[in-house]
């Protein structure tokens, strides 16, 4: 019964990806002509030509430089912080974490010139540096409000036995709250992998040499202002959705049950 | 002597303690909060985008209150995330349920659950467009849905369902939340993951059934958690943006407009940039208000 | 703890080194959004290298409205580039023009007996001109440098209207709604246009509006001398009444995309289309066996004035009057739209060249698109524009009749109200 319910779904969520890989296989003028869902011709090209005219090669290693930059520094420093909302106590503490929480919640579309011109007066437009920086704090709030979440349920008495036992604060938030936390962190690994992969808007503002530019970039090409080549595009777009699908795939074992409560247990 | 002693020790206690949300904090305040005072600030002047800015105090937010576009288009992205909230979170949070047990494929399913998200809004726009095509060709219906609506015996049920105002709305706001039950889904599942397999164990050792131990364990371990996915999913869908474009373009008349389609047309096509500014700054402050008496909600939940 | 400190040194380091270093010189940057022309620009840009020793970056970024956005944040910053495009309406154009981010051309364009503005179509230049006594405060002249020419027209399928028994394409508006039941009555859907691109519908409108009432009156109903609610705009706003009851529309007109819309036509679905000069290259890569003409949108039998087809350049630049390069990038646009240069992105790209003398190599169906050049006219030429709120209440006015949700009455007052409402604003 359960079984038949998930099949379900499940169907709806696979068909999206079958289609793009079967418009991958096809060329610009039976893409829309043959309705079934197996093509009556191979073309294999396409692959090939997505990543030669979309120059993927370079934009591929800078989306993976800063989705890893990026999702490390959210990583730390969003833990850090929750952390320290979660269990230590400072002056300010409540007004300071719903800011970042407030910050989540007013969208900055209109912020786009104003933030143009702060990384120019500040030397860092056009430059990687820049753009992981932005991207950071794209990711802050949400990491921070999810990660408290997780560390506000972690049991007290383990957190004071360590500390009878002379742990010091950071020792405690690196050898007990990230593993206990270790499904939230999943969840945000997963989450800012995914917008950094995904973003364009922001590349395409803050940075101008296309040797700097992320693989948005590239399907771009694909997506004339008129005419767009659609086998070519639905090949690029399968490419780059498989970084992603694998770091889903290697980060959601940690969403596991069977670590946690080992850890609260022994 | 000890006064001083301990006081020195608590203010030292006190600024280690900040030095752990110090680089988040910095990071905040360079990136977002002069962008975001620059917003205010604009928001009271009218500027096309390049040259002078004229200070116009509170006319922009007098117009706004008038606007009833605007107010028309902060109904429908309430509505999609009603939409979102009940059906696509009852949904995720079911198939979390059925995904925390011991059942075979389990892993297959918690992958495929998250395809939707990974999927960019333009293969999801492509997609559905095909799928919710309303034209013929040779007597024959484009459209996936509506084909399959006709030959399986419900030839009334076929409709253009993104050209009428009456479904358009709706027919997205399923999208999205197709598009997005995957995030609720993993979010559960690990909270779900964090639950004490103990308290079970008492409950079952005490004789409570699956309905009983679901209503006493797994919800009030789990409301923190819920509060968030609720939280998150009303920031989500109340600024959902793209996936509009991508399925309706421009839009349906006013139909489909949502907040931030407004505030974008009134940067791009109408070359109001103050005007844009007082609707993202009325929009936040809606949205904060909005989480705010979430939150007080669930906290009295907790307390029950 | 120290794998922490290790880790975000290690991050830290490696950021720091991926700065970029300064720009040489001897080089122009040129920032565009046509990703179809990328490669043919790069392709010249090396080749102008070559002849002259001076390097021109070509950058591209897109689509539109991110290259828009960066514009603007660039000129905020003042760090435009030395050629770059305006994309917004002509107000926004006056405005860069008095930030002094924008060069006058005209003494190179007259230099030599007004060598270089004579090759050139005068519609092309008349975009980013700005006359005497305009509106806008601009010392008169030409602004910007067109590569490419377009207008709009309504495509028709010759075998789609033969299977029909249409001898010939529509010579007038009546003509137009017979052919549309005559294609209904054999099952064909009769026309396609990406009206969820609100700017296409109101161009579709306007070439209705100059048939119905004559320039004069468009333009006094900008001034706010005559009202929307006058009995020539409730004709207009009726036209689509009537089209959308003689069954000319395809279903879902109102949210599709132009790409949608020609991938209709294209694929056969409909018997006509309203489109740009640039669908040639479309229809090309989607169907190189499509068998269709060029026709203006038929015109009505009893009408006062004749109809007006929008025509323009399609692709303007502009040179950055800030930059030190100001002389070599004038240059190098005057090259790019030299007769060779413009032959090959005409032949590469499949659009209209701004050059005359390219004109001879474009296909036949390109060639019937610029035989509507001579009368054309666009809103950037016009001497005073309506108030962009206005008109994208006249353009969902237009929607909500073509879906049958208000009559062309309503929709008169509608739009008048809110003309009334900006002009109070403006006033106050």
């Amino acid at each position: 019964m359960i079984h038949i319910f998930l099949m379900a779904v499940t169907l709806t969520c696979l068909f999206p990806l079958l289609w793009m890989l079967r418009c991958s296989f096809m060329t610009n003028d039976t893409i829309f002509v043959d309705q079934g869902l197996i093509p009556h011709h191979l073309d294999f090209t396409n692959f090939a030509s997505a990543w030669t005219k979309g120059n993927f090669g370079v934009y591929f290693i800078n989306s993976v430089i800063y989705t890893v930059s990026v999702v490390t520094g959210i990583v730390l420093i969003s833990s850090l912080a929750a952390y320290s909302f979660s269990r230590l106590n400072f002056p300010g503490k409540n007004i300071l974490f719903y800011l970042f929480v407030a910050a989540m919640m007013i969208p900055l579309p209109g912020s786009f010139v104003a933030l143009f011109v702060l990384m120019t007066k500040l030397h860092l437009i056009n430059t990687r540096f820049g753009y992981i920086l932005c991207m950071i704090n794209a990711g802050l709030s949400m990491s921070i409000l999810l990660l408290k979440t997780f560390f506000d349920k972690m049991p007290h008495e383990l957190e004071d036995a360590a500390r009878i036992d002379g742990c010091s604060r950071i020792g405690i938030w690196l050898h007990m709250a990230l593993p206990f936390a270790r499904p939230a962190i999943a969840v945000i690994v997963i989450f800012n992998s995914l917008n950094v992969w995904n973003e364009y808007i922001l590349a395409f503002l803050l940075l101008g040499d296309s040797n700097l530019m992320p693989l948005q970039r590239g399907l771009v090409v694909f997506q004339g202002a008129n005419s767009t080549d659609y086998p070519v595009l639905m090949a690029g777009l399968t490419m780059a959705a498989v970084p992603i699908i694998m770091v889903y795939l290697f980060m959601q074992k940690y969403i596991v049950k069977g670590l946690s409560s080992g850890e609260v247990i022994g | 002597m000890n006064e001083k002693a301990r006081c020195a020790a608590i203010l030292k206690n006190n600024f280690q303690n900040f030095l752990f949300v110090l680089p988040a904090v910095a990071i905040f305040s360079i990136f977002y909060v002069y962008p975001f005072l620059n917003m205010i600030f604009l928001s009271f002047h009218e500027w096309i985008g390049i040259g002078p800015m004229h200070f116009i105090g509170l006319k922009n937010y007098q117009e706004l209150m008038g606007d009833h576009l605007w107010w028309d288009s902060i109904g429908h992205a309430g509505y999609i995330t009603l939409i979102a909230l009940t059906f696509q979170n009852v949904l995720a949070f079911a198939l979390a349920l059925a995904c925390d047990r011991e059942i075979r494929l389990k892993r297959f399913y918690r992958v495929v659950f998250f395809i939707p998200p990974v999927l960019s809004e333009v293969v999801v726009g492509l997609i559905w467009n095909w799928i919710l095509n309303p034209e013929m060709q040779n007597g024959q219906h484009i459209g996936l849905l509506n084909h399959y609506l006709y030959i399986s015996g419900f030839p009334q049920l076929v409709h253009n369902w993104l050209g009428d105002p009456k479904t358009a709305l709706t027919t997205i706001a399923i999208v999205n939340s197709w598009k997005g039950f995957g995030w609720g889904f993993i979010i559960m599942l690990a909270g779900l993951q964090t639950i004490d397999k103990q308290l079970y164990e008492a409950a079952r050792i005490d004789g409570a059934g699956w309905w009983k131990s679901f209503i006493h364990v797994t919800i009030p371990m789990m409301l923190p958690v819920l509060s968030v996915v609720v939280i998150l999913t009303i920031l989500g869908c109340m600024q959902v943006f793209v996936l509009i474009i991508a399925m309706v373009n421009e839009g349906l008349v006013n139909h489909t407009d949502v907040p931030v389609t407004c505030i974008f047309s009134a940067m791009q096509n109408t070359n109001r940039f103050g005007y844009a500014c007082a609707e993202a700054v009325i929009f936040g402050i809606i949205l904060v208000s909005f989480s705010f008496l979430t939150k007080k909600i669930t906290d009295r939940f907790k307390q029950v | 703890m120290r794998k922490v400190i290790w880790l975000s040194s290690i991050i830290l380091m490696v950021l720091a080194g991926c700065t970029q270093p300064a720009k040489p010189g001897n080089k122009i940057v040129l920032w565009h959004w046509m990703t179809d022309r990328n490669d043919t620009l790069q392709q010249l840009a090396t080749e102008y290298g070559k002849e002259t020793g001076i390097e021109v970056s070509v950058e591209l970024f897109a689509p539109s409205d991110s290259y828009s956005q960066k514009v603007i944040a660039a000129a905020q910053a003042s760090i435009l580039p030395d050629i770059y495009g305006i994309l917004d309406k002509k107000t926004i154009v006056a405005d860069f023009i008095q930030a002094g981010f924008v060069s006058n051309l005209t003494q190179d364009m007259e230099a030599n007996g007004g060598e270089w503005k004579n090759q050139l179509f005068d519609k092309a230049l008349a975009d980013k001109r700005f006359e005497d006594g305009n509106t806008y405060g601009v010392k008169p002249g030409i602004y910007g440098v067109p590569i490419d020419v377009t207008n709009e027209q309504v495509l028709y399928n010759k075998k789609l209207l033969a299977h029909a028994g249409i001898a010939r394409p529509p010579q007038t508006f009546d003509e137009f709604m017979d052919d549309s039941q005559k294609l209904r009555r054999v099952g064909i859907t009769p026309f396609v246009s990406g009206w969820g691109e609100l700017w296409l519908l109101d161009c579709f409108a306007s070439n209705y509006a100059f048939n119905i009432m004559g320039d004069q009156k468009i333009f006094d109903t900008y001034r706010g001398k005559v009202k929307y609610t006058d009995p020539d705009w409730i004709k207009v706003f009726s036209l689509f009444a009537e089209m959308r009851d003689k069954g000319l529309f395809i279903d879902g007109i109102v949210t599709k995309g132009n790409k949608y819309a020609e991938q209709d036509f294209a694929l056969e679905r409909t018997a006509f289309a309203f489109n740009g000069s640039w669908c040639v290259d479309v229809y090309h890569d989607m169907n190189p066996n499509l068998d269709y003409g060029v026709i203006p949108p038929p015109p009505l039998s009893n009408a006062s004035y004749p109809l007006k087809i929008w025509g323009s350049a399609g692709s303007v630049f502009v040179v950055n009057a800030s930059s030190p390069n100001h002389d070599k990038a004038i240059a190098f646009l005057k090259w790019l739209t030299a007769k060779e240069q413009q032959i090959v992105l005409a032949e590469q790209t499949y659009n209209l060249p701004s050059n005359k003398e390219a004109l001879s190599v474009v296909s036949p169906v390109l060639a019937e698109f610029a035989k509507g050049m001579e009368q054309s006219t666009h809103p950037n030429v016009w001497p005073v524009n309506e108030n962009p709120t206005v008109v994208e209440a006249f353009d969902r006015g237009l929607q909500a009749i073509i879906i049958g949700e208000k009559t062309p009455q309503q929709v008169g007052q509608d739009v008048q109200m809110v003309k009334d409402k900006q002009t109070a604003e403006a006033n106050s």
